[in-house]
This record gives structure tokens, C-alpha cells and sequence, in this order.
């Protein structure tokens, strides 16, 4: 191998390591059996059976399970009907919509916390449950709508003509036509939002209360207090089940040939 | 005389209003408490008032919000410094392997950025990964204190955010036209000015939107500034998340957060002109 | 009048501050194949989307069947499109697609199949019902377009340039099976196409537009034979432009000046001694005389002319000839076995000849630029 080549392999070698280590280490280190030490003293799912005697924590988990599913589903509903809206008809204040989409895709999540908090606490929401789902759906509808458009764009332009052209309704042709098509697209887009609120922390923080506990803030407040195998157990458990969802996602948006 | 079109209707209606209830209400709230007082038992009393925005050039504001400054530009800085090779690299790579390596890429930035900071704690603890190494390769006697410096909180806000950069970053190096290089190249120019050029003001929309993409959230990540900086390190997204939850002035954490926006915008602004200027010269 | 299957009047249609049609009316016959012939941007094709109910119309009405199309949207209208991309559903079927409509009005089980069945014999493409379109040729999904259209029995059918994507000789052959299957369904065609020969070959009636006017609407012969205005006689076909000045005037006769000659012709219209106008010839009806042919005095009455360019192609060879005056004129000479002297086609560049027309055979029109 040339020296150039050695030089390109060895820096993205370096950078992809960098990117993963900290992730490796937590993995290997969840199965150390050794409680305070990050001396190596062999593999042991102790930890891991920690975990689930924890009925706080399983509670939590089975929140962010809720809450990641329903808000997945209501903002995958809502951002494919924008998105086939978007692309197929004019109308009135569409760029200052395109401009609110594009806009909360990009705030802060600390900023959209804090609004979406004064705007409950003006309502005299209680902060909880509701709260948690109906932020949860903003903030995922965004990512809806890009993956659904980014989809649709490549459609030949008069397939809902054409169905209306035959007989269908709007709803009718939406229905038969383009949802079956989009359907990859759809499904990747409510993995990737199941995925986002399974680990939202900041907006979760400021507008959930202490009645609906949410891993990702329960792995806060843990980790604040230190570093514990059970933490790296934890952790551990949700890189991988986002691994699993974002590979599937990625499958669905691969282009068929 | 227009037909009436119900699925039209439903669909712009259904994300219009969800859109103005959800995303431009609580901002115009946002706006307009940042515009009021604090209130006694409410979290606002109804007086108008610019003190908020007032307060926050008090020099100990300030001060936090130029550290933040200055923190979330070196992380950008170095996100660029580190990602745009790696992103150029990726590019040259055999096109078969692409796909697999976008996907390394891609895994970091959607799994949990909290959970990558934690991780990012043990390996920088005094009894951490990396002292371990270390001191086992005899190139330290004792521990270094790694955590609770700002230089931890760097290298957290890095390890979270760089994928943030690259992706955008490779975007639009993936959609350079190789054709552009060789007919500088042919026609004599070097490789700093084929990079100076050609490169940069091409890739510059894609170098704005990886900044906007690292910047602002480095500016709001509190929970990187307490896993890695302690008690010592108070940023603007802490800074907020107290006002709001301990000191309980809204108003004022109102005012920081729009401040964020203004920054926001501004930053938006850049990467609007920058994309315009990229076209304008583009081929057709 | 419902003898009119469809009537436009005074449609106009703007996007955006740039018209597109302007006062268009059209009578279209029940069981016509209608072409509507023009470049790029002059309408035709939003005409079809009007029909079709994907646009409505600024103003002017529109009528299919007597009754007005203003409420009515797509889905509710008896006519079906063939749209120049085909728009075939991917993810179905080739039976599923031709099915979509009946299936859509509630047609099912043994009715559906045979419907649709019927319809893909027709097209010849029965074999092919549980292919999915892009396991298709390009000709062989056009088919499936049709049919998809086809199946409904609309009462009028709207082609949007069908066969523009097909390479020449399956384009020819497409054509001659478009014509026949219009005759067979009596369904009332409007073809869309640019291309002036697919127009002349295939429809009953032809309407010539340009920037959104219909500028001449009649059949082949009288659109090619009698074009009504430069624009038509430019677009169809090759033409000869030659400018004269009206000397004598007995309607329908006329002593024209072309250039230094004074012919007698013909014209329906009526001019006034010293106007100006066009006189419009054909390649195929210009005449050449060479040097040595023909006595003196015949040659006298020829207009003179050097031979510029000589394009060889198989069945004719068209020349390029400047005349002495300047005009150049575009001929167009076939091989005829019966007479010898035309069979030596041998012209070559440079070479003087004799040039006229057959008299009576060309247009006269009004002078326009």
C-alpha cells in the first residue's frame, strides 16, 4: 500500500476509533464483574439481572416504550400527510409551513423544551404524561416529513393524477396509490422517531413531571451520581436496541434497484 | 367556484394546526416572557419590562455566555478540523464499501448522545479507561485529572457532536464534481488553490450547515457540561435549566433561550446566503 | 349542441401571469380522432388537463357531452388520459392497473376479469398479467397504459404525446395500431403530439395551435394542401415562401410579380391591385428544367437558378436552389421510373437549371412576416 493510502487509511482508522472506543469500553465494561474496579475480572451478567429486579427502572423503560411508540405512530401520521400534502399541492402559507417544519428541525432542543414548557404552564397543563406525548410528536414530525418527501420526490409526477384520472377519490387514490408506495419510507420514518424519543433528554426534562418517569432521565439523574456497572449494563441494552432499529431503518430506505 | 378538495383540506389542516399550537405558539410565548417579570407564586407576573435582556450583559452573564461561546466554537473548530478530512476520505473511498461506512458513521449519530457522554466519563474517570492505559504503558506515575475541566467538556461535546458534522460535510463533498478538480489541475493550479477556489466555496453550504448542526447544540447540552465539567462548569443551557427550575425566573431563562434563537437565525442566515452564493456559480 | 362530444368556448387558462390559452373554442365530433399539433408551449397539452379536470379553466366553459365540466372533478368524468409518462402504478401488476378503475367503481370477481381480459387481448398483452411494469419494454408498458384507459370505456380519450418515447419503427407501428384501435372502440380520440407527421397520418381533424390560439382547425389534406396562415404553412411540412405584388386583380384570378415574372393564379382571397403577398409552394411541386432542356422560349417563362445543395435520401433528393434573385427554395425531387428524363437525378453543386412550380398547386395568402 502506497504511503498516501497508508496515511488516508490510518486517519479514518483513527477518527472511526474515536468515534466507537468510549462505546466499546461502556459495552466490555458492563460485563466486568467487578462493581467499583475497572479492573478486568472476567464476564458476568450480574448487572444485567440488576437491572430487572429494579422495578422502578423497568417502569421507566416501559414509559419510554409507551411514549416512543405512540408518538412515533401519531407523528408518522401526521408527517406523511404533510409530506404528501407538501409535495403534491399549492397553497396558501405553504413556504411559511415548509418554513416551521424546516425551523423545528433545527431549534435547540433546550429551546423547544423551555417553549413547549411556558406554553403548558400558561394552559395550566399538569406536566406528565400528556405533556411528555403531545412534545414528543412536535418534535418528531419533522423528521417524518423529511424522510417521507425525500421518498416521494422520486415519483413520476402523475401517479395521483392518473388514479384520480381512473375513478379514485383523493383519499381513494392516497390510499391505493402513493401510501403503498411510501410505505418504506413511512416505516423507516416511525423507526427513526421511535429511536429520537427513546433518547430525548432535553426536551423530556423540562416537560415531563415526577409523576411519568423516562429512562433517559433516570439514567441522568443516575449518572450523575457516578459511574456503575448497572448504568453501563443499562446503557448498554438501549445502544443496542437503537442499533437495531436504525439498521432496519436503513434497510427500508435503501433505493430498490 | 373552486371545488372543494377534502384531502387537501384535511392534510394542510391537520399539520397547520398542529404546527401553530406546537412549534409557533410556545415560541411566541417564549418571546413574550422573556419580555415580562417574574412573577410570586406564578412563574410570571404580566409587567413589560427589557430588564431580562438588560440583565443578561451583566458582566457575570456575560461571562457565562461568552464561555459558552467560546466553548461551542472550539468544539465546531475542531469538529471541522477533524471531520472535513474524514469526510473527503470517505468520499474516495471504493463505492462498495461506502454504504457500509456511512452506516458507522450514521449509528453514532442516532443512538443516545447522553449515553455516549457517559461512556465518555469512564473512559476519562481518575480510575477511568484511559488512566488505566496510561499507567499500565508507564507513560504516567499517577492519574491525571481528566474530568471536571473544560477540556473534558470539549472532548464530550466533540465525541457527541462530530458525527453532526460529518454527514452534512460528506453530503456535499459526495456531490462535488470530480470534473471541476482535474480541469484546474489541467489548467495548472496547485492543490491549495484548487482547495482554496474550488473546494471551499463549493462545500461551504455543507461547512455552514455542519457549524449550525454542532454550534447551537453545543451551546444548549447541559447534561455534557455536568457528567464531564462538575459544578464548575456553567454554560448557557445550564444557565437556562436553572433559571427555570431552581431560581425559578422564567423570564430571564426566557431571555437566554431567545437570545439562543436570535443566534439561531443568524446562523441560518449564513447558511441561506452561503447556499445561494454556492448555486449562483454552479454549473448547470 | 350535443352532436359535439366537446366543446370548448372562450377557454382561457394563465399560470402565473403568463397565458397559456387564449380564447380557445373547439367542436370535437362523437368518435373523431382529433389531433392537437403544435411546438412546445402552445397549449396543447393543458388543453388535455383541462378536459381531464386536473386544472380548471380561467375562463370560458367547457362542455363534454353537452354538460358543463366546472364542478365536476376527475374521478366523475367519462374521460380517461394516456399520460406521456404512462403513470403505470409500479407496485401493481399489469392486471391490477388495467383493473384500478372497474375496481374503483365496484366491479369485482368474474365481471372484473373478464373486463379487464378483454381489454388486455385487445393490446395483445394477456400474457403479461402478472408482470409488474417494470419488468416491461417501453412499448410494452404504453400498452398497459392504454388499456388502463381503455377498460372504463371512456367516451372521449386524451393522449398526451403517447409515442413520443418510443424509437421511430415502433413508433410507426404504434400508430398504425392506435388508428385501429380507435375504429374498432368508436371512443373519440385527442391526440397531442408535435410531430406534424404522426398528425397528418393518423387523425380525422387536425388543430394547429401556437401560443396558446388554435391557428388553423380542418383536416390533413386542408392543413398540408390549403394552410390558412404562414404559421401553419412554416409548421407543417416544408415550405416555399416567395414574395409577389398583386398587378391585375379578377377574383379568383390574379396577375401576380414574382421578381421579375408576372404569373397568373388563383386565390379564394380576395386582394386589391398593388397588395402584397405571400406565395406559398411546396418542395415536392417545385419543377427544375436543366440548361440544355426545352426550347428557348420556354425557358424564358422559368425563373433562373444555381443548384446550392444536393441531400441524397434514398427515396427523393432534395435540393437546396438559389434563384437569381436570391431567394433560395428547398426542393424536393422523387425517382419516377416512367419518365426518363426525371430519372437522371444527377444534380450536382454549382449546376444552373430552370426552376418553376405547378401552377394552381401553391397558396396565396396575405402578406405577413
Amino acid at each position: 500500500m502506497s504511503p498516501r493510502n497508508a496515511a488516508r487509511t490510518a486517519y479514518l482508522v483513527l477518527i472511526y476509533g474515536f468515534l466507537y472506543l468510549p462505546i466499546l469500553v461502556l459495552i466490555v465494561y458492563s460485563f466486568n464483574d467487578a462493581k467499583y474496579s475497572l479492573e478486568w475480572r472476567g464476564v458476568t451478567w450480574t448487572w444485567y439481572r440488576n437491572l430487572l429486579d429494579d422495578p422502578d427502572l423497568l417502569q421507566a423503560a416501559l414509559n419510554s416504550v409507551l411514549i416512543a411508540a405512540l408518538s412515533a405512530t401519531v407523528a408518522t401520521g401526521i408527517g406523511a400527510l404533510a409530506a404528501v400534502a407538501l409535495y403534491r399541492y399549492e397553497f396558501f402559507g405553504k413556504p411559511l409551513l415548509q418554513g416551521l417544519i424546516f425551523v423545528l428541525m433545527m431549534t435547540p432542543d433546550i429551546v423547544m423544551g423551555i417553549a413547549l414548557l411556558i406554553l403548558f404552564a400558561s394552559l395550566s397543563l399538569p406536566l406528565g404524561f400528556w405533556t411528555l406525548l403531545l412534545a414528543h410528536i412536535t418534535f418528531n414530525i419533522p423528521f417524518v416529513v423529511v424522510t417521507v418527501l425525500s421518498r416521494i420526490s422520486g415519483f413520476d409526477r402523475h401517479l395521483l393524477e392518473a388514479a384520480r384520472d381512473l375513478g379514485a377519490t383523493e383519499f381513494q387514490a392516497v390510499r391505493r396509490v402513493v401510501l403503498p408506495l411510501l410505505m418504506p419510507a413511512v416505516a423507516a420514518g416511525w423507526l427513526l422517531s421511535f429511536t429520537l424519543s427513546m433518547d430525548d433528554v432535553m426536551v423530556s426534562f423540562f416537560v415531563t413531571g415526577p409523576t411519568f418517569e423516562i429512562l433517559p432521565l433516570k439514567i441522568y439523574s443516575m449518572a450523575r451520581l457516578g459511574v456503575t456497572p448497572e448504568i453501563n449494563a443499562l446503557c448498554t441494552l438501549m445502544l443496542g436496541a437503537t442499533l437495531i432499529l436504525i439498521l432496519i431503518a436503513q434497510l427500508l430506505l435503501r433505493e430498490r434497484t | 367556484m373552486r371545488r372543494k378538495e377534502p384531502f387537501k383540506l384535511t392534510a394542510v389542516g391537520v399539520i397547520g394546526f398542529w404546527l401553530t399550537a406546537f412549534a409557533l405558539l410556545p415560541n411566541l410565548l417564549l418571546v413574550v416572557a422573556s419580555l415580562l417579570e417574574r412573577g410570586g407564586d406564578e412563574f410570571v407576573a404580566l409587567i413589560l419590562t427589557l430588564d431580562n435582556y438588560r440583565r443578561l450583559f451583566d458582566p457575570l452573564y456575560l461571562g457565562v455566555l461568552l464561555d459558552s461561546l467560546w466553548l461551542a466554537a472550539a468544539t465546531t473548530l475542531l469538529c471541522l478540523l477533524l471531520g472535513y478530512p474524514f469526510a473527503y476520505l470517505l468520499t474516495r473511498m471504493p463505492a462498495r464499501w461506502r454504504p457500509l461506512l456511512l452506516l458507522l458513521v450514521i449509528v453514532p449519530f442516532w443512538t443516545s448522545s447522553l449515553v455516549r457522554t457517559y461512556a465518555m466519563v469512564i473512559l476519562l474517570q481518575t480510575n477511568g479507561w484511559l488512566n488505566q492505559l496510561l499507567l499500565d504503558l508507564g507513560w504516567i506515575a499517577e492519574p491525571l485529572e481528566l474530568l471536571y475541566t473544560e477540556s473534558a467538556v470539549i472532548a464530550g461535546m466533540l465525541y457527541a457532536l462530530l458525527p453532526f458534522m460529518i454527514l452534512p460535510l460528506y453530503a456535499v463533498l459526495e456531490k462535488l464534481d470530480r470534473r471541476l478538480i482535474e480541469a484546474a489541475r489541467d489548467l495548472g493550479a496547485g492543490w491549495i488553490t484548487i482547495f482554496r477556489r474550488i473546494i471551499l466555496p463549493l462545500t461551504l453550504p455543507g461547512i455552514v450547515a455542519g457549524c449550525l448542526l454542532t454550534f447551537l447544540p453545543g451551546l444548549g447540552m447541559f447534561y455534557v457540561a455536568d457528567l464531564l465539567g462538575g459544578a464548575r462548569a456553567m454554560l448557557v443551557g445550564n444557565l437556562i435549566r436553572d433559571q427555570f427550575l431552581s431560581a425559578r425566573d422564567w423570564p430571564f431563562g426566557a431571555a437566554a433561550s431567545v437570545l439562543l434563537t436570535v443566534l439561531m437565525g443568524f446562523l441560518l442566515w449564513a447558511y441561506y446566503l452561503s447556499a445561494r452564493r454556492a448555486n449562483r456559480g454552479a454549473l448547470p | 349542441m350535443s352532436e359535439w362530444v366537446i366543446e370548448l368556448r372562450n377557454v382561457s387558462k394563465a399560470y402565473a401571469a403568463h397565458a397559456v390559452l387564449r380564447n380557445v373554442t373547439l367542436q370535437v365530433r362523437a368518435g373523431e380522432f382529433l389531433t392537437l399539433l403544435g411546438p412546445s408551449g402552445c397549449g396543447k397539452t393543458t388543453i388535455l388537463r383541462l378536459l381531464a379536470g386536473f386544472e380548471p379553466a380561467d375562463g370560458g366553459e367547457i362542455l363534454i357531452g353537452g354538460q358543463d365540466m366546472r364542478t365536476l372533478p376527475p374521478e366523475q368524468r367519462h374521460v380517461n388520459t394516456v399520460f406521456q409518462s404512462y403513470a403505470l402504478f409500479p407496485h401493481l401488476t399489469v392486471f391490477e392497473n388495467v383493473a384500478f378503475g372497474p375496481r374503483v367503481k365496484g366491479v369485482k370477481g368474474a365481471a372484473l376479469r373478464e373486463q379487464v381480459m378483454d381489454t388486455l387481448r385487445m393490446v395483445k398483452l394477456e400474457d403479461f398479467v402478472g408482470r409488474r411494469p417494470g419488468q416491461l419494454s417501453g412499448g410494452q408498458q404504453q400498452r398497459v397504459a392504454i388499456a388502463r384507459a381503455v377498460v372504463n370505456q371512456p367516451r372521449v380519450l386524451l393522449l398526451d404525446e403517447p409515442l413520443s418515447a418510443l424509437d421511430y419503427k415502433l413508433r410507426k407501428a404504434m400508430q398504425l395500431e392506435l388508428k385501429q384501435l380507435q375504429r374498432r372502440l368508436g371512443i373519440t380520440f385527442i391526440f397531442v403530439t408535435h410531430d406534424q407527421e404522426e398528425a397528418l397520418s393518423m387523425s380525422d381533424r387536425v388543430a394547429v395551435m401556437n401560443a396558446g390560439r388554435i391557428e388553423q382547425f380542418g383536416t390533413p389534406r386542408q392543413i398540408y394542401e390549403a394552410p390558412e396562415n404562414l404559421f401553419v404553412a412554416r409548421f407543417v411540412g416544408e415550405i416555399n415562401n416567395l414574395l409577389g405584388r398583386i398587378v391585375t386583380a379578377a377574383p379568383p384570378r390574379y396577375d401576380i410579380r414574382v421578381h421579375d415574372r408576372v404569373i397568373n393564379l388563383k386565390s379564394p382571397y380576395v386582394f386589391g391591385v398593388g397588395d402584397r403577398v405571400n406565395v406559398l409552394v411546396r418542395p415536392e411541386d417545385v419543377r427544375i428544367w436543366r440548361e440544355h432542356e426545352g426550347s428557348a422560349e420556354e425557358r424564358a417563362a422559368l425563373f433562373p437558378a444555381v443548384v446550392e445543395a444536393v441531400v441524397y435520401k434514398g427515396s427523393t433528393v432534395d435540393l437546396a436552389i438559389r434563384l437569381d434573385s436570391g431567394d433560395v427554395l428547398s426542393t424536393t425531387q422523387f425517382f419516377n421510373e416512367d419518365d426518363q428524363a426525371l430519372m437522371n437525378l444527377d444534380f450536382r453543386e454549382g449546376e444552373r437549371v430552370f426552376v418553376d412550380w405547378v401552377h394552381d398547386w401553391e397558396t396565396i395568402l396575405p402578406h405577413e412576416e
